[in-house]
């Protein structure tokens, strides 16, 4: 229920932001975010037809930060689950 | 980036694993209190990443499952009228009430239909001025914004046959009843869109009162591996706190203008939850202001007496008292395709995840 998905903003007219999510494009309002300067190429969080926060770029590398760490570690595993026909993970 | 994929990043799960591995010695049951984490816990089978000090359970966080059966059976009603049109979220279409479903009604011939937004129910709405079109709206802090902002702008567009029959509930009080009913917790694992909306304010009442802690995460692997991780920190320190895990999108003030249209539309009222019985300033009501969209207010119907399943443990599994194979009707009376209760319909309820993932 309260499933939201991050997508794309690509075009702005009004409070509607035309969006990529996946694949597909969707029209979400913008009317619970009026305060946070949207602009193209944004990622906002949306939920039910509204936007409910804009994404910040910021914090989500820096949970990331050890990402590059990981990379060997993932082929690795990309391997062993090809070899054992499985999934690890 | 696309904010996904980065999130289910294999090595990262493995090393938070070791990491809570290392410094886990005591035994602890921490609970989800958001359908999202049940259904992401399962799927990407976490439990079974966890050493055995750590239980993890699902709590009362899928608003369907908790939803009581008059609220559906008074929606069925409605359907019934020749007048009005049904408009729903897919969540809500299968979920049983006391002798039938909207997709039985819709069946038989009433006008029910499936949206994905509120703003979808008000161009039927702004279709079919001859009808009222009830929209269903159900939903924790997340969803409840989203109805507020509709019928505010139901209002200036005066659109005047559009009503709302509101199921909304707030998050707070439910976690509290939980502690204060002695259910065996240590920590919670704490709504991610629920306090996008409201902020980590809601919550630092846990610590403070109850000594628990609770970390809002994300969605994805990474992020609840890591959220798990922080509490099984504070749990071995004994240093209870909220914490914000998913930072990417959790700001501690929440969203100010939703929670403004919350306050602008809704008013606080005691409402029932499944398994926790009535709770106090647990549901939002539309205020008087903006009573003529309430359907409950404007639009009269008799309601069938409300009749609960026999043999279904929905309460006790939402309470985390008890795990869905504990049911006599789990996977075998109760499944997806034919559900007795609301916890086996429900995408997000605990029954139809442990029947997807882990049965």
């Amino acid at each position: 229920m309260c499933l939201s998905i991050p997508a794309r903003v690509d075009k702005i007219i009004g409070d509607t932001a035309t969006c990529t999510v996946g694949e597909s494009s969707y029209d979400a309002s913008l009317a619970l975010i009026s305060n946070e300067n949207v602009k193209v190429g944004d990622y906002v969080l949306i939920h039910t037809g509204f936007a409910i926060q804009k994404l910040d770029t910021e914090e989500a590398n820096q949970t990331l930060q050890t990402f590059e760490e990981f990379k060997a570690l993932n082929i690795e595993m990309d391997k062993e689950e090809k070899d054992q026909n499985s999934r690890l993970i | 980036m696309k904010y996904i994929d980065e999130y289910r990043n294999k090595g990262m799960v493995q090393y938070y694993a070791g990491q809570i591995k290392n410094i886990s010695t005591k035994h602890i049951r921490l609970m989800e209190v958001c359908g999202g984490h049940t259904m992401s816990i399962q799927k990407f089978g976490l439990p079974y990443l966890l050493p055995e000090t750590i239980e993890l359970v699902s709590g009362p966080g899928c608003p369907v499952c908790v939803t009581s059966r008059e609220y559906i059976d008074r929606a069925v009603a409605y359907s019934r009228r020749d007048d009005v049109i049904i408009t729903t979220y897919g969540d809500l279409i299968r979920v049983p009430g006391s002798t039938s479903t909207l997709e039985k009604e819709k069946a038989s011939g009433a006008d029910i239909r499936i949206v994905y937004s509120i703003l979808d129910a008000m161009l039927i709405a702004k279709k079919n001025r001859r009808k009222k079109v009830v929209f269903l709206g159900i939903g924790f802090e997340t969803t409840a914004p989203s109805s507020a902002a509709g019928i505010i702008k139901a209002q200036t567009a005066a659109l005047n046959n559009f009503l709302v029959y509101s199921a909304h509930k707030v998050m707070p009080p439910a976690m509290e009843t939980l502690i204060d009913e002695g259910v065996n917790i240590d920590g919670y694992i704490g709504p991610g869109h629920v306090s996008t909306i409201t902020g980590q304010g809601i919550y630092m009442n846990i610590p403070k009162k109850y000594n628990m802690g609770v970390v809002i995460s994300g969605f994805e692997p990474v992020d609840l591996m890591q959220s798990i991780y922080m509490l099984v920190q504070q749990i071995e320190d004994n240093d209870p706190k909220v914490e914000i895990q998913y930072t990417r999108v959790v700001k501690p003030e929440g969203n100010i203008i939703a929670q403004q249209m919350l306050d602008e539309v809704f008013e606080y009222r005691d409402d029932w939850w499944r398994g926790l019985g009535i709770l106090k300033n647990s549901g939002l009501k539309i205020n008087k202001k903006y009573e003529s969209y309430d359907a409950e207010k404007m639009i009269e119907v008799e309601v069938e007496p409300t009749i609960e399943p026999k043999g279904c443990i929905c309460g006790l599994i939402l309470k985390g008292e008890k795990k869905p194979k504990d049911c006599g009707l789990f996977g075998s009376t109760c499944t997806p395709s034919d559900p007795v209760g609301a916890c086996m319909v429900s995408s997000e309820g605990a029954c139809q995840a442990y029947y997807l993932y882990n049965r």
